[in-house]
């Protein structure tokens, strides 16, 4: 006697066919294509699922408030330090010192990795003299080299903003010098022909070209920059974020912990989300030509 | 005294990983164009045909001999006074336009931006500019594209573009690489009759690379065949059915001509027999 019945088994052997080779696609869509298909809907119920998993496992007491608070011991924090403050900030204060060193570190690192990165991929001496160096310390955690960056700059602002600056520097450079590379030689071929000097087919031509590879770069350095920026609070800060989440774990204040991990969460998707825009505006022809 | 392009004797060496890995691309090529001549080579892929297109442009300079631009009246070979070399082509420049196969436009810019960018390069006021390159656009029939992203238009139109943006430079020359290689062939017959009207209307040096027998024959006033191993020219043919067409306006007609058949059959054996002897 078999568990199931023809009906059933057919349909077992059915599903398994479709997932040994898809059926022909819908037409507007390619068939083959690697991740066909939109996956909005599920994202949004993976993060709708995870949160109710979170308030069940907290409310039902599966798992102690010390290791994860409720949502809404999380919420009444973050109301709470928004307004009274924590570790003698406010909020906001914690935001906007983590929000100055990224973002100063970043404008330092844009007004310097992409030009040498550019410098890199179109000139052999410029790539000759920064290739090591970039390429020596670029795999280095920058918890390794922070008590060096200590040593040289003191316990100051300077150290925060130096360390964040150079996990930046690596992804702008590299990516501003592979985008160099990316730019069709015909492009430039074209230029020269049309009676272009060198200056102009930099500007006119190879920069434009590198835009995409820059922004995508742009993208990635700022994740590494807010990755850094615990490290780099870690050394007698007084506000930020990463302070924030240190202090609190240090008195084992856990929905502080919780709420200031989601809070640097939520500022890197709302600078990705905006690079995206930007790069929609800027270069619309990314990936069609 | 018009202007003239003239290569004498220029051979071309790819170095290889040792010496006798060497590759040489051209041999002892000799060639001489002057204003009006239209220009055609053809031959298998390997024989040297992109090559020679970079030399004129001036991409690459020759391994051995001359190549020069200037005011020339007489024939080859090229004048060399007092063993001073005069109006060598060194790199390239304005008087040269070239159309690439493909990939040569810029993306960030619209259709009326990649066609005026030679001007813009040049200095030349937003005003002047537009107006010159909307000229070009309607002479190839994009007029009503002109706001288009490039790389929305289909593969022809972006030809057409690369071809209004060399001629909004006004050159003396026009290097045109396999323009036509990757359209379908309607597209491509129109487009051979558009270049054939430019030539007429603006009376440019031509040269045009092509892999079609048939394209070769229609488009030129003289055909170069070119061979491998090393890279020369073996034939030469003068040519006549482009100013054919331009007289009776039916391309068709002198395509399906006993001349053209005859030629095209004659040209085809030369160029199988190149294949079978490599």
């Amino acid at each position: 006697m078999s568990l199931l019945d023809d009906k059933q088994r057919d349909a077992v052997l059915r599903t398994f066919k479709q997932l040994g080779r898809a059926r022909s696609a819908r037409p507007g869509e390619q068939y083959g294509a690697p991740g066909n298909g939109s996956s909005g809907w599920l994202s949004l119920m993976t993060v709708i699922a995870l949160f109710a998993l979170w308030q069940v496992a907290t409310s039902a007491g599966w798992v102690k408030p010390l290791f994860l608070p409720s949502p809404e011991a999380v919420w009444q924090q973050f109301i709470e330090v928004s307004q009274e403050g924590f570790a003698d900030a406010t909020l906001l204060t914690h935001i906007g010192w983590s929000a100055l060193r990224v973002f100063g570190a970043f404008v330092l690192a844009l007004l310097t990795a992409v030009p040498i990165g550019i410098m890199m991929g179109v000139n052999r001496i410029a790539r000759g003299i920064f290739d090591p160096i970039v390429e020596f310390y670029r795999p280095l955690p920058p918890l390794a080299y922070l008590p060096l960056v200590v040593i040289w700059m003191g316990i100051g602002e300077g150290s925060k903003v130096l360390l964040i600056y150079l996990a930046m520097f690596a992804p702008l450079a590299l990516s501003a010098r592979a985008g160099v590379r990316s730019v069709a030689i015909e492009q430039i071929h074209a230029a020269y022909s049309m009676g272009a000097s060198r200056r102009q087919v930099l500007v006119h031509v190879i920069m434009p070209a590198a835009l995409p590879e820059i922004l995508t770069g742009m993208r990635i350095a700022i994740g590494f920059g807010w990755t850094t920026l615990v490290a780099a609070e870690m050394v007698a800060a007084t506000a930020g974020l990463g302070f924030m989440v240190l202090s609190a774990s240090k008195f084992m204040v856990t929905d502080v912990v919780v709420m200031g991990i989601l809070v640097i969460g939520f500022m890197a998707l709302l600078f990705d989300l905006a690079m995206r825009w930007l790069e929609r505006r800027w270069v619309p022809w990314k990936g069609k030509v | 005294m018009s202007l003239r392009l003239q290569i004498h004797d220029v051979s071309v060496v790819y170095p290889g990983q040792r010496q006798d890995q060497n590759v040489t691309a051209l041999s002892g090529v000799t060639l001489d164009i002057g204003a009006g001549d239209f220009v055609v080579a053809l031959g298998a892929s390997g024989c040297g045909k992109t090559t020679l297109l970079n030399l004129m442009a001036g991409f690459i300079r020759p391994s051995s001999g001359v190549i020069t631009l200037g005011n020339y009246n007489s024939q080859l070979p090229v004048t060399l006074a007092d063993g001073e070399l005069r109006d060598q082509v060194t790199g390239p420049g304005a008087e040269r336009g070239v159309v690439f196969q493909k990939h040569a436009l810029l993306p960030w810019l619209n259709v009326i931006d990649n066609v005026a960018f030679g001007l813009k390069l040049r200095g030349v006021g937003k005003g002047e500019r537009t107006e010159r390159a909307l000229h070009f656009l309607e002479l190839t029939g994009l007029a009503e594209f002109r706001d288009h992203a490039v790389y929305q238009l289909s593969g022809g139109m972006q030809q057409r573009v690369g071809i209004a943006r060399a001629l909004t430079n006004d050159p003396h020359m026009l290097l045109l690489d396999e323009p036509l290689g990757a359209l379908d062939a309607l597209t491509r017959e129109r487009l051979q009759e558009l270049i054939l009207q430019i030539w007429q209307r603006t009376a440019k040096m031509m040269f045009f690379i092509t892999h079609d027998v048939e394209e070769a024959l229609f488009m030129g006033t003289r055909l170069i065949i070119m061979s491998p191993r090393p890279g020369r020219i073996t034939h030469e043919f003068e040519l006549d059915f482009g100013r054919q067409y331009l007289a009776c306006g039916s391309a068709r007609q002198v395509k399906a001509s006993p001349a053209f058949i005859a030629l095209r059959e004659q040209v085809l054996g030369i160029i199988h027999g190149d294949e079978e002897a490599a």
